[in-house]
């Protein structure tokens, strides 16, 4: 039982901690591109990855002070999104797709290369760049603070707050433009662009712009990441946290504020559980070690979420915030 | 001039017409004009000139001269593939001609993206129709009306600068809603109506930019007879209300019964204007629908020449067949 517990409090800290706020903040954006404007923007790790190493190049390579870095990392997303968007925009929604996982793997590998080594130092990253950051907290940041059976370190404590802040923050950004004439436009334009056109908007800009919001949201979560683990590496920016940010917002439900916020904590909540747990089951003896080793643990709780997604796109297609009236409607 | 057999069952909402007699200014206008392609209207709101469209090989249009009167309905009618919604996509900038020019009020078209063309007051809809079906009825209207401030992402932020605006396009979209008997349905998604009811919504979230030219394709296509009389009605009233109305239709009945004009298309070009009772004695108009000659009697001697031509083909075909190929069979099916 207290075994149960302890799993239980080891996933709930995964749901509150700086993963989580990475996941969130990168459905977040995707919410605002696929959920509302309907483009296919499978590269979102992409603007995380520019989000990270752009205060990691800025502080620990060109010595400019964290913020500067922060700067340059949004504006580097938003050069990303308008160099996306510029040649993809005006075609059918497939072409952006198609750019965009391109050059989300693109940019990882031109990252991790040798020739990219001076700035980028290659495969191994970049690390001490968050000090200035961590300096800022409001506690003592070496100390470690034990709260509801785990124990977070203060620096932890204090990306994990300054990152939910930030989703707040972007939360009610998204809210007030969806329920704007803004949001409105940018909606149908996901049902259908010819009939925006036709009634005199102008859909390219509003694509445009709802392309570089997501992208920004994506920086955000690739410098809570790249701040909450202290290094910046190319590889962690591996595209299957696109994916992941997909499978969150469809957790949670596409096209409602709160579905890649809660969306993203329930799937990172799965993934620790099924970790703890059954290696739990695993250590007691009740899985017996021929059927499930411990080292297959990290495979098969992707497997669970695999599982959980299906039943759920099965018996609650809309997520958990959606409304089912609403996505019921592409079935006709 | 054909009477008007429909009450006016829409119109009884009160659309705004100033009573008395519905103004037929447009079909006094046009009424002693020569029924010849590319006469000149007395007043003339869209203008077309020399637009090609060619698609590969298929020349999809070729309007040398076409005027559209203003505040008249104008029927553009044709076979299929005569070119009539391409021609639509073309004055309404959601394809790029080859060659030619187009104005409306004067003011030239071309090279306009659609967005801009409709802000101009042309407004369009689709033959296929365009609900937006994961918003509410409402909403599709709202998306209509033009130069909202709220559409602007950093006005959008801050409520205060749009929320006035909303307020009184939500008023005349209800407004509007109520004319087209839709306004029960106004939280329900767009989704969920009947092709006839996405019809009517097409057509009044048009209305909601306050249009000076509409151009309706295909309003009537799989709607049922009642509906259709309730269409032709707003059609109708959008006539009195000033504005000028070009329509896509097939069907020659309501085509007779609404329209001032009525531009015949046949392979990319126009074919025959005139007003609707010239249209059915027009020969060029029943060749292209009906094929020529096609009911033109066969004398004596047309008969005799006829067959002897048949027979000297066969007979043709037959010293070909001898030598062993078995392909006959084109060409004596006449």
């Amino acid at each position: 039982m207290a075994d149960l517990l302890n799993a239980l409090a080891v996933a709930g800290k995964s749901a509150l901690g700086f993963q989580a706020i990475f996941f969130a903040l990168l459905a977040i954006g995707i919410n605002v591109q696929f959920g509302y404007a309907g483009l296919l923007n499978f590269g979102q790790i992409a603007f995380a990855l520019l989000g990270g190493f752009g205060i990691a190049i800025s502080v620990s390579q060109w010595g400019l002070p964290f913020w500067v870095g922060v700067l340059v990392g949004l504006l580097a997303a938003v050069v990303l999104a308008l160099l996306l968007g510029l040649p993809t925009l005006r075609l059918r929604a497939d072409y952006l797709a198609i750019a965009t996982i391109a050059t989300a793997e693109g940019l990882r590998l031109l990252f991790r290369s040798v020739s990219a080594t001076p700035v980028t130092n290659g495969t191994r990253g970049l690390s001490a760049f968050n000090g200035d950051f961590i300096a800022l907290a409001p506690w003592n940041t070496s100390q470690r603070y034990s709260i509801l059976g785990t124990s977070w370190s203060g620096g932890e404590l204090w990306v994990a707050l300054v990152g939910w802040i930030l989703v707040i923050l972007g939360s009610l950004l998204v809210f007030l433009l969806m329920r704007s004439p803004w949001g409105r436009v940018v909606k149908s334009i996901r049902e259908d662009e010819d009939a925006v056109r036709a009634l005199g908007k102008n859909v390219y800009v509003y694509k445009m712009q709802a392309l570089v919001l997501g992208g920004v949201f994506g920086a955000l979560g690739g410098m809570v990441y790249a701040v909450g683990t202290g290094s910046a590496v190319p590889d962690q920016y591996q595209n299957a946290n696109t994916f992941l940010a997909y499978a969150a917002l469809i957790l949670g439900g596409a096209a409602r504020v709160l579905g890649p916020v809660v969306g993203a904590m329930i799937l990172l909540f799965i993934l620790q559980f099924a970790d703890t747990g059954l290696r739990l089951l695993i250590s007691n003896g009740i899985i017996p070690e021929d059927l499930l080793s411990s080292t297959d643990v990290a495979q098969i709780r992707f497997v669970l979420v695999g599982l959980g997604l299906m039943l759920l796109l099965i018996f609650r297609p809309q997520g958990i915030f959606g409304d089912r009236r609403e996505v019921m409607l592409d079935a006709r | 001039m054909p009477a008007d057999p429909i009450p006016h069952g829409a119109t009884a909402a009160g659309a705004g017409t100033t009573g008395g007699a519905p103004q037929r200014l447009a079909q006094a206008a046009l009424r002693d004009l020569p029924w010849e392609v590319g006469v000149a209207k007395p007043d003339a709101a869209v203008v077309v000139d020399g637009i090609t469209r060619t698609f590969g090989g298929l020349t999809a249009v070729s309007v040398d001269h076409l005027e559209i009167q203003r505040g008249g309905i104008t029927g553009l009618i044709g076979p299929n593939g005569a070119g009539k919604t391409t021609l639509f996509n073309l004055l309404t900038g959601f394809d790029q001609p080859d060659t030619g020019t187009w104005s409306f009020n004067g003011r030239s078209l071309g090279k306009l993206a659609p967005h801009q063309v409709a802000r101009l007051g042309v407004v369009r809809t689709f033959q296929l129709t365009k609900a937006l079906s994961r918003l509410t009825v409402l909403q599709n209207m709202l998306l209509g009306a033009q130069g909202q401030r709220g559409e602007s992402f950093l006005r959008a932020l801050v409520p205060g600068t749009w929320r006035a605006q909303e307020k009184a396009n939500t008023e005349k979209a209800m407004e509007l809603l109520r004319r087209f008997k839709l306004d029960a349905k106004k939280d329900d998604f767009a989704g969920t109506l009947s092709g006839g009811q996405r019809k009517l919504l097409e057509m009044a979230r048009a209305l909601m930019s306050d249009p000076q030219v509409v151009m309706l394709d295909e309003p009537m296509a799989g709607v049922n007879p009642a509906l259709t009389q309730s269409l032709l009605g707003h059609v109708k009233d959008l006539r009195e209300e000033g504005m000028t109305v070009i329509f896509v239709e097939h069907d020659m009945d309501v085509v007779r019964d609404i329209s001032d004009w009525v531009v015949v298309m046949a392979a990319g070009k126009v074919i025959a204007e005139g007003p609707p009772e010239s249209i059915s004695q027009n020969r060029a108009v029943v060749d292209a629908y009906l094929g020529a000659h096609h009911d033109a009697p066969l004398t004596v001697e047309d008969e005799d020449r006829v067959l002897a031509e048949v027979e000297a083909q066969i007979a043709r075909e037959e010293s070909r067949d001898e030598p062993g190929s078995s392909d006959s069979s084109e060409g004596t099916g006449r």
